[in-house]
């Protein structure tokens, strides 16, 4: 297996099934990426796409007696994290992958002051003693910029403010620099006008300790700004990979052109008519045959390629630009306007 | 915070002067006359002039309300009365009486605590094992078991068959009574008196441990889906600090709602347990008060009852805010 030194994290062929009463499921079925050092790494795909699924079998969070993770490598720094040891898995959770999870009101434990669970990744990794912790955790609070770090450390969770909640999650999850972030939709539970300087907070803490960031998110807008690559999935694969400006200015795949063209734009001055995708995304007991795609696809070719044979990834401009369609090629001529143009046709 | 406490003594109040009076008057409706129980007549016609006496001698020849006001007048100043039927003073009673339903409904409460907990959480992380399903089925089974029901299996199974059968004193325990009386730090038994205390223990005990242990199954199995369990495991601890230091006591929180009222129910309502071994509780003197109408007696161990229920159940919710931060004493409304 190729190892690269700007490689942090290289996932190979991951496959996690869930077992359900009713057949297995294919939450994740064969997602291979690498993430960089220092670099925003976005995830993006609706509900039940497999974007988190993802990123919690990277560290191994899922029930073990319901979901299966099989996978040629999740290969952390050259190191295969499948077949590691549960120690030094736990070494590495936290330590060197940190995550940010969704609903911090959840996420953080309602009986504990944020201080202590802040304090507990020391406790844990560094064997630091509870004043060494508390003192790094006022610090680690003023990092993230909550006022009254020295009053607000002894509070509980529930007395904090939504935003402010996400900043004590993010305060957490870097309190032992670690080498890469997962925030697993990390503004979604908040309002709008806190998202943006949640976010902010996420990218200066970034630099500050030259981390990377797996950035898990539905919402295009928070990529744009954000992300130096994007990986599409749609129904437990990936669909469409490239840089940030690739996957949203040369869009190869009829599912991104979908989303990108369903999303509101300050600048259209209201004429422009959003475009929803057709349909709900397939089950993942009984997913379409050929291109999972298909069945919402407004340039699919039915009967025909598009539900006979499954497209693979392929190379399609750049320098690792590809996607999974069949007619990736003739999408060089497709953009949003056009998308709109057959909309309206149909 | 302190606000609240004074509030809520000063509900104690009303609820007791409702609870009492309202037994008061339960009492009269009654049938039968207790000045005739007093003078002597279960099933014979006692003599007038000693029916009249007993009747100024408690009050009873006075029209209801005024004996409610003399009852309260009384009550006051603590001073309880004496029995209708030994003429001993109710608070003597009450002294000698409390004490063992203290020293019992220590031990029932402690084996729920103990038994309860840690049976509820080793089938909650053993999910759907052999020892899971046992515990679901026994524990059904036991809070559906009456109490006397038990009792009696007991009696026979430790107690009556191992003397049958000449089995080694140390394995034989007893089925009546209050033993030697011998304890050390107050509660705990010395000498023989382990073999006495036991089984109604463990009897009055079984009920409620069966439900701690279903609630703690119950509470830990919704607790290890929590967010914050999966947060715990991605900050890298391990499964044993995960479970003690985040799971535990985000699922102790309905338990301990249980067993505070359960701290109420073992002191104040033992009546079948304490009846079954002979046990000298104030559920079994309550009990016997209610068949010889012995109206002092009655109206006095009830009363302490609904003080020490009223008490505990304050210090059970001052408890609360210790288990879960959430809760904001003494500011209305959800926070």
């Amino acid at each position: 297996m190729p190892t690269d030194d700007r490689v942090l994290l290289s996932v190979r062929d991951l496959h996690t099934t869930f077992k359900t009463d009713d057949g297995d499921v294919k939450a994740v079925d064969g997602v291979s990426f690498d993430v960089h050092r220092g670099e925003v790494f976005a995830i993006v795909g609706e509900s039940g796409s497999g974007k988190s699924v993802t990123s919690m079998s990277i560290l191994g969070l899922l029930p073990p007696d319901t979901a299966d993770i099989q996978a040629e490598g999740i290969l952390w720094k050259g190191e295969n994290l499948l077949e590691g040891s549960a120690g030094r898995l736990r070494e590495v959770r936290g330590k060197e992958i940190a995550m940010i999870f969704q609903d911090p009101l959840s996420a953080l434990n309602p009986v504990h002051t944020v201080g202590k669970q802040i304090g507990e990744m020391m406790r844990i990794h560094e064997g630091a003693s509870r004043k060494q912790a508390k003192a790094r955790a006022i610090e680690l609070l003023k990092l993230v910029g909550i006022p009254q770090a020295d009053r607000r450390v002894d509070m509980h969770p529930h007395e904090f403010s939504g935003g402010m909640r996400q900043r004590v999650m993010i305060a957490m999850a870097i309190a032992c620099n670690p080498d890469l972030l997962i925030a697993d939709e990390p503004t979604t539970a908040l309002d709008v006008t806190v998202q943006a300087q949640v976010l902010e907070v996420l990218l200066s803490i970034k630099d500050e300790i030259d981390s990377a960031i797996m950035l898990i998110t539905h919402d295009l807008g928070v990529v744009a700004g954000l992300a130096d690559r994007v990986m599409v999935m749609y129904a437990g694969r990936a669909v469409e990979l490239g840089t940030a400006d690739e996957v949203f200015y040369e869009t190869r795949h009829p599912y991104t052109l979908g989303l990108l063209a369903s999303l509101p734009r300050l600048d259209d001055s209201g004429r422009e008519k959003l475009i929803p995708i057709k349909g709900s995304p397939p089950s993942l007991l009984r997913r379409p045959s050929g291109c999972s795609f298909h069945p919402r696809c407004p340039f699919a070719r039915v009967p025909g390629i598009c539900n006979e044979t499954e497209p693979p990834l392929h190379l399609v401009g750049g320098m690792a630009h590809v996607s999974a369609c069949h007619f990736a090629e003739d999408m060089k001529n497709v953009g949003v306007a056009e998308l709109r143009e057959e909309e309206t046709l149909a | 915070m302190p606000s609240y406490v004074i509030r809520r003594i000063l509900l104690l109040i009303p609820t007791v002067f409702f609870a009492i009076s309202f037994l008061f008057f339960l009492f009269f409706t009654l049938p039968g006359d207790p000045a005739n129980l007093i003078a002597g007549g279960f099933n014979r016609t006692p003599d007038p002039g000693v029916v009249q006496r007993a009747k100024e001698r408690y009050d009873l020849d006075k029209p209801l309300p005024v004996q409610f006001v003399h009852y309260w007048e009384r009550t006051l100043k603590w001073d309880l009365g004496e029995s209708y039927k030994n003429r001993r003073s109710v608070n003597d009673i009450l002294g000698e009486h409390a004490v063992n339903s203290l020293r019992l409904g220590i031990w029932a409460i402690l084996i729920e605590v103990v038994v309860g907990i840690g049976v509820g959480l080793i089938a909650a992380l053993r999910r759907y094992s052999l020892s899971d399903k046992i515990t679901t089925v026994v524990t059904a089974g036991m809070s559906a078991l009456p109490v006397f029901v038990l009792g009696f299996v007991l009696q026979y199974a430790f107690a009556v068959y191992p003397h049958k059968h000449a089995w080694p004193e140390w394995l034989t325990l007893r089925t009546q009574g209050l033993g030697p009386d011998s304890w050390a730090f107050f509660f705990i038994p010395t000498g023989e008196q382990w073999r006495y205390l036991i089984l109604p223990a463990v009897t009055l005990a079984s009920v409620s441990t069966a439900l701690a242990a279903r609630m703690m199954r119950g509470s830990m199995l919704e607790v290890l889906r929590a967010d914050y369990m999966r947060t715990a495991r991605a900050k890298g601890l391990d499964e044993r600090s995960i479970i003690v230091k985040h799971g535990l006591r985000n699922a102790l929180i309905p338990v301990v709602t249980l067993i505070g009222i359960d701290f109420g129910t073992v002191i104040g309502v033992a009546v079948l347990t304490e009846t079954v071994f002979s046990w000298p509780g104030l559920g079994s003197e309550i009990a016997s008060s209610v068949t010889s109408r012995d109206l002092p007696v009655l109206l006095g161990l009830t009363l302490t009852v609904v003080l020490a229920y009223a008490i505990i159940n304050l210090l059970v919710d001052l408890s609360y805010a210790f288990f879960d931060p959430r809760i904001r004493l003494g500011e209305g409304g959800e926070k």
